[in-house]
């Protein structure tokens, strides 16, 4: 197998995962839902409703599609095209799993190990905000466009925090490989103890990247009928909600092998277990991993109640980007004193 | 295989270039731009400078052109509140462009090298060789450079709050 079809093969492994779990997390966002609220949630389409996406999928497809005639049509299918596309690129720079060895060769469980790795993430989801931008706009309608430039305001100022914070961990980490991050943090020595501030930091900028409760402003149903959305329906929609999933379901495996090590787990080179037998290991966990973050996603949703607009910005320039700062000369101050 | 990159993107950054100055309605102007920026972002691709190019697409087509986007979509433009100009002063307007495109054609034909150069170390635009050259050749520019964005955040800052006062 030469290492263009199994990096064909493997492209396509990932992708499916991203869309099947992404479909599974709206069947477990109303599971985690019902539970929380104490109520049993979807269980009518197969056992325990495992085919409620499938239903939900069907529903979506066979529904009228309507684009308003005042819209601006191109822009309006532009839209949920770019949300969807961006959400997709971003996972071709992680890693997936420690490389694996087939027939004597050695095949690296990433699509792209390229030297810039973590800034292309930022890169593409920095672009993601278009998808919102153009179709709340295009559609023509008050309430949309007040979503869309909710959802791009914040964006941009939580990029700042994020990033901020992210400097901090590459000043102690010294790449930008995602792959060489996740190699740093051996068994259990997983970099959100070395920067717990800095992770919090990461942690609330991804929820307000994500547009996830309770930053999301640009949808809020009370005020916005339904935020940048309002005129989309039929698949168009189903795209604009299935990226939100792709998204956390992204920034939840960047939280994980950014601070929390990747495929690396307790204990993984004392077992004497062969590498392949590593790597599926590690694969597994790194999955276990993600699905606890989205988990942890879902349980915020629905428990903590959204914010007001200008608590949103407060939070945003006058805390969290303060304190990135601070953690940014902290580790600076620590690496220049008790590192070299 | 680079050459023929080379070219498509050449001709894909100028053809969004002309759509950015010839269409009519101002956020299709603005989307246009992020494409030729995207085309840019290639050719650094191109170099071998990837830390340049997704720098230049985080910072210009991520942060600047959404802000961009942001104003425009608020000033809601449209055909009717687009402002009449007089006929002198559009006149004017080609007669000044015109000899500026040939002042510059003039000064372009005059100066601009035209022989190939190959790069001493084509492996600048890579992150760690940027960050030792920024750093120790030219680091009073970078600093300076630094110190002058202060300046402009303050100063922005400032114009901001004399507007809430009043």
């Amino acid at each position: 197998m030469t290492e263009l079809t199994f990096k064909i093969i493997f492209i396509i492994i990932i992708f499916g995962l991203t869309l099947l779990i992404a479909m599974y997390s709206t069947l477990a966002e109303r599971k985690v839902a019902a539970f929380l609220q104490d109520r049993i949630g979807p269980n009518r389409a197969g056992p325990f409703g495992i085919l409620q996406p499938v239903a939900d999928g069907l529903k979506f497809f066979f529904k009228e599609e309507i684009i308003p005639s005042t819209s601006n049509k191109i822009l309006f299918i532009l839209g949920p095209c770019i949300a969807i596309t961006t959400a997709l690129m971003t996972s071709a720079v992680l890693p997936w799993g420690p490389a694996i060895t087939i027939n004597g060769q050695i095949y690296n469980l990433q699509v792209a190990d390229v030297n810039i790795g973590i800034l292309f993430v930022f890169g593409v989801v920095s672009l993601g905000v278009y998808g919102i931008m153009v179709g709340g706009w295009a559609s023509n309608n008050k309430y949309s466009l007040l979503g869309a430039l909710r959802a791009s305001s914040q964006m941009i100022s939580y990029e700042l925090a994020m990033g901020m914070s992210l400097i901090a961990l590459l000043m102690s980490s010294g790449t930008l490989g995602v792959r060489e991050i996740v190699e740093q943090q051996p068994g259990f020595h997983w970099n959100v103890f070395y920067q717990p501030l800095g992770f919090l930091i990461f942690m609330i900028c991804a929820f307000a990247e994500t547009n996830r409760t309770p930053f999301d402003l640009p949808e809020c149903e009370a005020e916005l009928v339904g935020g940048y959305h309002t005129e989309y329906s039929s698949m168009k929609l189903g795209l604009y909600l299935f990226a939100e999933y792709i998204n956390m379901f992204i920034s939840s495996a960047v939280m994980a092998s950014l601070y929390f090590g990747g495929y690396n787990f307790p204990f993984m080179n004392e077992l004497g277990l062969s590498p392949n037998a590593i790597s599926i290991i590690g694969s597994s966990v790194f999955f276990l991993k993600i699905i606890i973050f989205i988990f942890f996603f879902m349980w915020v949703r629905w428990t903590i109640p959204r914010f007001r607009f200008d608590q949103l910005m407060h939070l945003g320039w006058k805390v969290l980007i303060p304190l990135a700062v601070l953690n940014m000369m902290l580790t600076g101050l620590f690496i220049l004193f008790f590192k070299s | 295989m680079i050459e023929i990159a080379f070219f498509s993107l050449s001709i894909l950054a100028v053809i969004f270039a002309i759509l950015v100055i010839t269409a009519k309605n101002p956020v299709h102007s603005v989307l246009f731009l992020v494409m030729t920026f995207f085309s840019i972002a290639g050719h650094f691709v191109l170099l071998n400078a990837q830390f340049i190019a997704v720098v230049h697409v985080i910072v210009y087509a991520g942060a600047i052109m959404v802000l961009f986007l942001f104003v425009i979509m608020l000033m809601n433009l449209n055909k009717e509140s687009e402002p009449a100009k007089p006929l002198w002063l559009k006149l004017s307007g080609v007669i000044t462009s015109g000899l500026l495109l040939l002042v510059l054609t003039a000064v372009f034909r005059k100066t601009v090298d035209k022989t190939a150069h190959v790069l001493p170390n084509p492996d600048i635009g890579l992150v760690k060789n940027l960050g030792m050259t920024l750093f120790n050749d030219f680091l009073l520019p970078f600093e300076l450079s630094a110190v002058l964005f202060l300046t402009a955040m303050v100063g922005a800052v400032f114009i901001g709050k004399v507007k809430a006062g009043n």
